[in-house]
């Protein structure tokens, strides 16, 4: 018997919300920019690397396969292995999750690139397009869902790693989770920091979601 | 690098490997919650993914269900059941690790019967067989390379999971990296990353090597393929 389970120990408590809001708002804050950054700077690295992978199989061969290597290093070993240089930061955090986020971007922003059917690339090229107007103009736009696709998947699996950071105190919401179960099990504290997450992750998706339809009118009007 | 020496010199340690709660003893604890966890995830997904690729059901339901659990934390679904009356300790981790092993298990067991050609269930049935007949000695060999797939998959993200378990004062390799964090000792930080991840990526390999032997037909080796698969949402890889 735990002494956890003598006092009440709610799964949920409004009071812990209120009381607290200003540390589970620092905590929530820490977790969104952690998240934005790791997608962004991903994204910033994938795009050239997918560039170049399309250009050269065997490039593209030896991208792939650095980057499922890099996905099957745990999380917690990941960290680990960035903390002896950058120590107890968050940027410890901000280099594993960028190199994750990396991994599943550069995959999807790859698939895309190469869905962009041949002919199509060839008659921009006889219309006169150069390689700049090329991408822009006619690349971006067909392979824009399969990026969205990444940059969704990407963000939803960053919101949930952020929460291994709490080995080096730097977890988002997943301060919370540790937090609560060492004061004791305190479960209204675990539960706050799970649902935090999975509802940021519910949020950030849908938000990204919405920009890809505003960003693809035209596939509403072809589904139409 | 001093920590990176540091970590050698822990590795090389006989004392670091034998003692109590060593690395043997660590990582004996780290496999055993593994394998059961994914022992579990399999007795549950195969057959039941099998039966809704079989019928075509389903395929909504097991596709939210992965992209659903991708959004939730691994640590948060250990420390939750580790605060119920199960209370921490291995059980606790287990049944969160044989939870988040069940997507990649079930949605590619689903796959896997659903992609079987219509026309070989169809020539089955008018062979004589049936039901149960199509399903193992039809379906089955043609979907083992996905099936597998799901496996090595659920394997190798369970494996980096169980890490997880030493964040909530569970067992496993990830002691190391905990312990060593809280001491500030650099080295035995770098030497738990270093067997972790050894450790995930041995699994994969010889869960290549599993799928490889028991794949029927002509064999390929798809080392690294396993941790995606390509659905209309794109690439899809599971949480490390």
């Amino acid at each position: 018997m735990l002494a956890a389970d003598a006092a009440p120990n709610p799964w949920f408590d409004p009071s812990y919300v209120t009381a607290n809001w200003d540390t589970i708002l620092s905590y929530l804050g820490e977790h969104v920019r952690l998240t934005i950054a790791a997608v962004v700077l991903g994204a910033l690295i994938a795009l050239p690397l997918a560039l170049l992978a399309r250009r050269n199989r065997w490039l593209a061969g030896g991208v792939l396969g650095v980057s499922t290597l890099v996905y099957t290093i745990p999380s917690l070993a990941m960290f680990a292995f960035v903390a002896p240089v950058t120590g107890l930061t968050a940027t410890t955090v901000l280099i594993g999750l960028v190199l994750y986020s990396l991994v599943i971007l550069v995959r999807n922003f790859l698939a895309g690139l190469q869905s962009v059917p041949a002919d199509v690339q060839e008659a921009a090229r006889g219309m006169g397009y150069g390689p700049a107007r090329l991408f822009w103009q006619v690349e971006l736009p067909l392979a824009l869902p399969s990026f969205m696709a990444g940059i969704r998947v990407a963000t939803v699996s960053t919101v949930a790693l952020v929460t291994v950071g709490v080995i080096v105190g730097h977890g988002g919401l997943g301060q919370l989770i540790t937090g609560g179960f060492n004061a004791n099990f305190y479960r209204a504290e675990i539960v706050t920091g799970a649902a935090g997450c999975v509802l940021l992750a519910l949020v950030a998706d849908l938000l990204l979601a919405g920009a890809e339809r505003v960003l693809t009118p035209w596939a509403q009007r072809a589904r139409a | 690098m001093n920590e990176l020496q540091a970590a050698f010199r822990y590795l090389n340690d006989p004392y670091n490997w034998t003692r109590t709660n060593g690395i043997f003893d660590l990582a004996a604890q780290h496999l055993r919650i593994s394998v059961v966890a994914v022992a579990v995830a399999m007795v549950i997904g195969i057959p039941l993914g099998a039966l809704l690729g079989h019928t075509g059901r389903g395929g909504g339901f097991t596709v939210a269900l992965s992209n659903v659990s991708r959004a939730i934390p691994t640590l948060a679904l250990l420390t939750v059941f580790a605060v119920t009356p199960i209370g921490f300790g291995p059980t606790a981790t287990t049944i969160a690790l044989a939870l988040f092993a069940l997507p990649p298990v079930l949605t590619n067991t689903y796959i896997g019967f659903r992609g079987v050609d219509r026309d070989v269930v169809e020539a089955s049935r008018a062979m004589g067989m049936d039901e149960r007949q199509v399903l193992v000695r039809a379906e089955l060999p043609l979907a083992t390379p996905l099936v597998m797939t799901g496996v090595r998959t659920a394997a190798v993200q369970v494996v980096a999971t169980a890490t997880l378990a030493a964040l909530v004062a569970g067992g496993g390799l990830g002691r190391i990296i905990t312990l060593g964090f809280r001491q500030q000792d650099y080295g035995a930080v770098l030497a738990g990353a270093i067997l972790v991840a050894v450790l995930a990526v041995a699994t994969e390999l010889l869960l290549a090597g599993v799928s490889w032997l028991v794949t029927p037909g002509p064999k390929r080796l798809r080392v690294g393929r396993a941790r995606t698969r390509t659905t209309d949402a794109g690439v899809v890889p599971v949480t490390p």
